[in-house]
């Protein structure tokens, strides 16, 4: 494995993913990190001098709508994803700005 | 302080665009619906959903850039900005980081001195804003509203090219002027339809490089934008006085303690970890499209400007006011078209409209009456209708409710009184009233003329001609 994956890293990234991971975790996590970096290293040795970047995988362009409103107030059916509800809102834990 | 330090600023400037949709879904924008009302799995992140561009958020945000004389990128895509909070539901933003519609322009500001300076514009993106999040005062948790989530955003990123709050006050009075002027927004900074974060660093004088900046955020109001420069430019001589380092943070600014604090911590890292939107697919300007949006281009203010002074003869100073907001133009060039009087509609609108804006707090862009109203009022005047302080005190309701000033004045029985019987009916009861003020003016006192006339149009409640009333009042008295 070319990829070494630093504590420090795998600390950053468990916070930035917002994840608690037990030693035995961010071990297991490092091994298959790096294991995806040298997979994606493998890339590097295509020699794609000239090749423009691709934006999309397919070759389409321009797909819009018009502004004009289509959806009516289903509040009821949204607030049915929510593990929690309090007014018509999300509940959420504390959060501060 | 012995050395010289200069203040160098860039803004942010997000905008929130006039449009009736979303940015990628058709739920309506009105402002004040119920919590949740206008969502649907789009903007409120459900697994599957796709993301669809609004065509109007593209040829707003194309019309901002030509306005801003900015490059057009022909071909633009959509970015993910990764990141964790509540009011974001996909855990994501799509914004635009690799190729943004706008680039590299310019706009010009006077500055003190009066000269004029350019303010480059690094780019102009496309973004969705995010949910409200309401803090729960009874229980211990948040509760978060996504109405607003989705709601299309440009954000319009300058060059670090101010130097003071007067700079950024004149550039973002230049935006707002270019935005509103174009219908693509009202840019209110109290509503938070324009919001503007100021990325400020310090430097000596004469420094070639950069100081390190901080970037503040909660500004909503050009007075808090001014305070919160000062105290952040204090802040960091002071650090640099103290042989300290400015940190690169995000801080916010607190306006009623005058002061600012640092924002984030190791806990939310800035790391976007930003990549293609594979759901959206690039956007690619045509030469057509391009051509449209110049083509229906608005004349702007300073073009404005120009053809007031050739067309209307009235002061430069009432053109500078009425300028200064759309729509007070739009009232004032409709009203003038009706009734072909523009002093009369400049006299109104300098007068009388900006007294009571004063008084009411109310911004140019709120005025609700009609040009049709204040034209019919200007007729009803000339044509000795009503009196001029009945007409002020019809305004002031046209002002409130917009009522029709005709037949306002119609139903409240306003109309002056232009039968010269009961004039002089009511002129013979002043006159026997006020003996003494009657043998002042006959004693040449001609101020005395004054107060009887004031005495007549109160008996009259304000519905006679003043003119009227003097000349029968000199020919009663010296009977």
């Amino acid at each position: 494995m070319a990829n070494i994956i630093s504590d420090e890293t795998i600390e950053y990234v468990g916070i930035l993913a917002k994840l608690e991971l037990s030693q035995g975790e961010q071990e297991q996590a490092k091994a298959d990190m790096g294991r995806m970096l040298d997979y994606i290293d493998k890339l590097g040795e295509l020699d794609t001098t000239g090749v423009e970047p691709m934006s999309h995988v397919f070759p389409v362009q321009n797909v819009f709508r018009e502004d004009v409103v289509t959806n009516n107030d289903m509040r009821e059916q949204m607030l049915l994803n929510a593990p929690e509800e309090k007014d018509g809102m999300f509940v959420v834990p504390k959060t501060f700005l | 302080m012995s050395k010289q330090y200069e203040t160098v600023i860039g803004l942010e400037v997000h905008v929130e665009l006039a449009t009736k949709t979303k940015i990628f879904c058709g739920c309506s924008t009105t402002f004040g619906a119920a919590p949740n009302t206008q969502t649907c799995p789009v903007c409120s992140g459900m697994p599957g959903s796709l993301p669809v561009l609004n065509r109007k958020v593209l040829e707003y945000a194309i019309a901002v850039g030509l306005a801003t004389n900015c490059e057009i990128t022909r071909y633009a895509k959509f970015d993910r900005k990764n990141y964790f909070y509540p009011d974001n539901p996909q855990n994501y933003q799509i914004s635009q980081l690799y190729l943004p519609i706008c680039r590299n322009g310019w706009v010009e500001i006077e500055t003190k001195k009066g000269g004029l300076k350019r303010v480059g514009i690094h780019e102009i993106h496309m973004e969705e804003d995010a949910g409200k999040l309401i803090h729960d005062e009874w229980e211990d948790c948040s509760l978060v509203d996504y109405n607003r989530s989705g709601v299309p955003l440009i954000e319009i990123v300058s060059k670090p090219d101010m130097r003071s709050a007067e700079e950024v006050i004149a550039y973002l009075e230049k935006l707002r002027l270019l935005i509103q002027y174009l219908g693509a927004s009202d840019c209110k900074l109290q509503e938070g339809s324009m919001r503007a974060d100021v990325n400020l660093s310090v430097r000596e004088v004469g420094a070639k490089q950069l100081g390190t900046r901080t970037e503040m955020k909660n500004l909503n109001s050009f007075k808090a934008i001014s305070r919160a420069i000062a105290g952040e430019t204090e802040r960091q001589i002071d650090l640099i006085e103290a042989g300290e380092r400015v940190i690169q943070e995000t801080r916010r600014w607190d306006d009623t303690k005058g002061e600012s604090y640092a924002m984030r911590s190791k806990e939310d890292a800035q790391d976007y970890r930003y990549f293609p939107d594979p759901d959206l697919v690039p956007v690619a300007v045509s030469d057509e499209m391009l051509k449209k949006i110049r083509a229906a281009q608005p004349e702007f203010r300073n073009e404005k400007m120009q053809r007031y002074r050739e067309e209307f003869g009235i002061p430069d100073y009432d053109i500078e006011i009425i300028t200064e907001s759309k729509h007070m133009a739009d009232i004032f060039e409709a009203a003038t078209a009706i009734c072909g009087q523009p002093k009369k509609v400049s006299n109104w609108l300098m007068g009388e409209t900006l007294r009571l804006m004063k008084e009411r707090e109310t911004d140019a862009e709120d005025l609700r009456f009609s040009p049709e109203h204040l034209a019919k009022l200007i007729w009803l005047a000339d044509k000795k209708l009503i009196t001029g302080s009945v007409a002020k005190e019809v305004f002031e309701v046209m002002f409130e409710e917009n009522v029709d000033p005709e037949r306002y004045v119609e139903e409240m029985g306003l109309k002056t009184v232009n039968d010269e019987d009961s004039l002089r009916k009511t002129i013979a009861e002043v006159i026997a009233a006020n003996p003494q003020s009657v043998a002042d003016y006959r004693s040449g006192k001609e101020k005395a003329i004054g107060f009887l006339v004031g005495q007549t149009m109160k008996a009259m409640k304000g519905k006679a001609d003043p003119a009227a009333v003097n000349q029968i009042l000199r020919e009663e008295i010296v009977k």
